[in-house]
């Protein structure tokens, strides 16, 4: 019999990790009691997910990344599942799990996010073999139809708040933009050469800084899973105050019906 | 507030309400595509026959009702040796909530190894394919390369297909020939007639997924829609076993054995000692 499972039956083999009950417990091959017991808690998570330890500049840049992007606003999308939870009288666990796995959309949160790395890393790979950052964007558009992290769909044409503000984060912690951000910034402007008013929105800039720390795409993608969470809680904390179910309360002729007109069920 | 002029409706074509004269947020009638569903199909329609009308807003034809009855018993428990339902058994021997074992089932069981992702693959297949088994034979040994990187991860074996299998799974063979007798023409039954051919050129079995996608693309389910109720129809497996380890207790789950290749030791001179 030829079957790869059989190679994989018996003791699970790991290098990221073990907790020994009353003992111990390794992180990717170190001692989390003894050899990181002073890291931070995000330095951690980075670590966890590239085996790479960042500066405190690096960490306070990666966590602001996270903090900029945490919207209380119960209306968004993903945060209105936290709410309605919270309205519905759930689990906080419950609600705020839903509300992050609803964030990887594909009008925001990661899935344009891991697009736009995804692209940024091809992009500039090509280009440094010598094509024109132009005809990189052309052939994109040509396939993808959009350059994701490109544009918005709230405020569409408007500057997205939180890139000033992660950006003088950087500064105040000298880090200094790396080739991926710059080149986040050339694309923009590229596009609007191009004739395609698409402002860069935080998906492009939120990848290109981890980016440009060493992480690759899918590992950007697994550091920004809490990016949004800090919004959540507040969410479904007032909804739990108000009375059960009055938040975002809605009357049945709110309800815009478009579909047949009304019918029997005839018996066959 | 005048409810004709909300600018927050929730527009659909799924559902309609008609309100209790003395509460605007109650409702005294429900109609479900245009049927009174507590006045008139309760009591008349069958739960696959709902199912149905929900998702593709007309009434079912006996043959694609009894496809669906086909398919809901097929899918509806994977076993507990699923990761999905395995997912779900970790939430149920831990005391964790019904909801988040369901949640977990959902989750592990969305992927492309087995799950719902498969189930959408798969259709996009047939879409593309149809019944000429040289576009599949193109499709399956020359895949388009991935053009880009996206959340979910690259397949690793043909949608479809069982990629630790050595002959196709006797469950796998007792469904399609079910499935066949109801729906005689078609990608069930061009399946059923080339399924040796397809084997060979996938080099691998067919799975209980590629027989799904078969037969939820002959009652015209889009991959979106395979997908969605794909995740639903195998819930209730799930739940069941969640709740069957929650009885248990963990003492008879098992909880596996790990091999840390990178164990650094004990780092205290008490654990040394």
């Amino acid at each position: 019999m030829n079957n790869i499972l059989l190679d994989y039956e018996g003791p699970l083999r790991t290098r990221m990790g073990a907790c020994f009950p009353g003992e111990r417990a390794v992180f990717r091959g170190h001692d989390l009691h003894a050899d990181l017991k002073d890291m931070d808690w995000i330095a951690l998570y980075a670590f966890g997910i590239t085996g790479r330890r960042y500066s405190p500049e690096q960490t306070a840049v990666l966590h602001a990344l996270w903090t900029y992007t945490s919207y209380p606003d119960p209306r968004l999308w993903n945060n209105r599942v936290a709410a309605l939870a919270g309205s519905a009288r759930s689990t906080g666990a419950l609600g705020i799990a839903a509300a992050i796995a609803v964030s990887e959309a594909s009008i925001y949160g990661w899935q344009p996010e891991f697009a736009a790395a995804d692209f940024l890393v091809r992009a500039y790979d090509r280009i440094n073999a010598g094509e024109s950052l132009e005809a990189v964007l052309q052939q994109e558009l040509q396939l993808h139809r959009r350059i994701l992290g490109y544009g918005r769909p709230v405020a569409t044409l408007q500057v997205d708040e939180r890139i000033p503000a992660i950006l003088a984060r950087m500064e105040s912690e000298k880090i200094a933009q790396g080739p991926y951000l710059r080149l986040a910034f050339d694309i923009e402007r590229e596009l609007s050469r191009l004739g395609r008013r698409l402002p860069i929105n935080y998906a492009a800039v939120v990848v290109a800084i981890p980016l440009d720390m060493g992480f690759s795409p899918r590992e950007c993608y697994l550091f920004l899973l809490p990016s949004f969470m800090a919004g959540m809680p507040p969410c479904y904390l007032e909804a739990s105050e108000r009375p059960e179910g009055a938040t975002f309360p809605l009357r049945c002729s709110q309800l815009h019906y478009q579909g047949p007109g009304r019918r029997r069920w005839q018996q066959k | 507030m005048n409810d004709k002029e909300s600018p927050h409706s929730i527009h659909s074509g799924v559902w309609q309400e008609e309100a209790e004269l003395d509460n605007p947020f109650t409702a005294a009638a429900c109609y479900c595509r245009g049927y009174d569903v507590y006045g008139d199909l309760l009591g008349k329609i069958g739960y696959i026959e709902y199912l149905y009308l929900l998702f593709k807003g007309e009434r079912p034809e006996p043959a694609v009702t009894a496809v669906l009855e086909i398919l809901a018993i097929a899918l509806a428990n994977p076993g507990p040796r699923d990761p999905s339902v395995h997912a779900a058994m970790a939430a149920g021997v831990g005391g964790s909530t019904a909801a988040s074992a369901l949640m977990a089932a959902l989750a592990v069981g969305a992927g492309s190894h087995g799950g719902a992702r498969e189930i959408f693959l798969a259709l996009e297949a047939w879409k593309k394919n149809g019944n000429e088994l040289a576009k599949w034979r193109t499709a399956l040994t020359s895949p388009a390369a991935p053009t880009r990187l996206q959340v979910w991860p690259e397949p690793e074996h043909p949608p479809g297909f069982a990629p630790y299998g050595n002959t196709c799974a006797k469950p796998v063979r007792q469904t399609l020939s079910h499935l066949v007798a109801m729906m005689p023409a078609g990608h069930l039954a061009w399946l059923f007639q080339e399924r040796d051919a397809l084997e060979k050129i996938a080099g691998h079995p067919l799975a209980m997924t590629g027989v799904t996608a078969a037969a939820l693309a002959d009652i015209d389910f889009s991959a979106s829609e395979g997908e969605m109720l794909t995740l639903l129809l195998r819930l209730p497996g799930a739940a069941a076993h969640a709740l069957e380890q929650g009885r248990q207790g963990f003492r008879q789950f098992p909880f596996f054995e790990l091999d840390l290749e990178n164990d650094p030791g004990p780092a205290h001179p008490k654990e040394r000692a």
